[in-house]
């Protein structure tokens, strides 16, 4: 196998226990889409284009209070804000891409494939973007279509999920499993817990601008921490 | 809900293509030229700088519950915290995590 494919087939791996996560909320999603009044073709259109769980409720329960389009979109977009964060953190391993495939990867730019991206890139020994992009891809192929499938599985089947289920923790818990190995240095400690505390202090912020905040007191608290203990 | 199609989508299309466009901006524009080293070191702490603030909040005060903190999804989070440092795993950690919690709500509900 060449160490591309290899790339892959180890990306999907990693992918495959998010489809847990990713299959109740995609179809929590139709369900409540659906309910809310949505038609098929409306909650598909979500799914294909926008990818972004979060997103698309926070959309969803401005539509059903009746808020303005373009207050809907200015809430919806700010909580998809972090994904140019997620951008820029890509760009030093992915920047040498063609410009397709780095619209390709974009495309499928999520919370999972970033996150587990993330966690193999910064393990040895290094490779290369071609073999870091197969990786990327790879965590997407089960995650991706799984979003789209139980999207439309909620939206047609309707309410056959159990109601009161916590299914909305699957989220917590997958990130949770997720974020506990990055914590390895000091540093990745310190921003984690900024983080944390920063998240609660500014929670009184609209559109969840807090989160925002909280993660770049995050980044340069993690960096900060970086520089001193290296000059030590 | 009161929109006419028109609006809906609107916002679907809006909604879509400004995610996109986040997605892509740094991707698509910086390519591969070299990033100061600062910036740099300000990008590695990205991803523990943005998950744990997105799940603190649903963890403390989970929107199932009306905010109220719920033994099951706390007991759920330690427990899946636990798991990840004795396993060092994130699959069996995921999998480990979700039986917890729902072992717990099958027992406390």
């Amino acid at each position: 196998m060449t160490p591309t494919r290899h790339e892959f087939r180890a990306g999907a791996q990693a992918g495959l226990p998010f489809i847990l996560v990713i299959a109740p909320f995609g179809a929590v999603f139709g369900v409540v889409a659906t309910e809310a009044g949505l038609d098929l073709a409306q909650v598909m259109g979500f799914s294909f284009l926008v990818i972004a769980g979060a997103a698309q409720f926070v959309a969803l329960q401005m539509m059903v209070e009746n808020a303005p389009v373009l207050i809907v979109l200015a809430a919806s977009l700010a909580v998809n804000l972090r994904m140019a964060m997620y951008s820029a953190a890509l760009a030093p391993h992915l920047g040498s891409l063609s410009f397709a495939r780095r619209a390709l990867v974009a495309y499928v730019l999520v919370d999972q494939t970033f996150a587990a991206a993330s966690l193999r890139y910064e393990q040895t020994p290094p490779r290369t973007p071609t073999q870091k992009m197969a990786y990327f891809l790879g965590v997407a192929a089960p995650v991706v279509p799984v979003w789209y499938l139980a999207t439309w599985a909620g939206a047609v089947l309707g309410s056959a999920v159990p109601p009161g289920l916590p299914i909305d923790f699957a989220v917590p818990i997958t990130f949770l499993a997720l974020i506990m190995p990055m914590l390895r240095s000091a540093a990745h400690v310190v921003a984690a817990l900024v983080s944390i505390i920063g998240v609660l202090l500014f929670a009184f912020l609209p559109y969840n601008l807090g989160l925002l905040v909280a993660a770049l007191l995050a980044m340069v608290a993690g960096a900060e921490t970086e520089r001193r203990m290296a000059a030590r | 809900m009161s929109y006419d199609a028109w609006h809906i989508w609107a916002i679907i299309l809006g909604l879509g293509a400004g995610t996109y466009l986040l997605r892509l901006s740094f991707l698509g524009l910086i390519g591969s030229r070299p990033l100061p080293p600062w910036v740099l070191r300000h990008l590695r702490y990205t991803a523990v700088a943005v998950m744990p603030g997105l799940i603190t909040p649903l963890i403390l005060f989970p929107q199932a519950t009306g905010g109220a903190p719920d033994p099951v999804r706390l007991g759920a989070a330690l427990a899946t915290i636990a798991i990840s440092l004795w396993t060092r795993n994130v699959t069996l950690t995921i999998f480990g995590g979700a039986t917890v919690l729902f072992g717990l709500h099958f027992a406390l509900n």
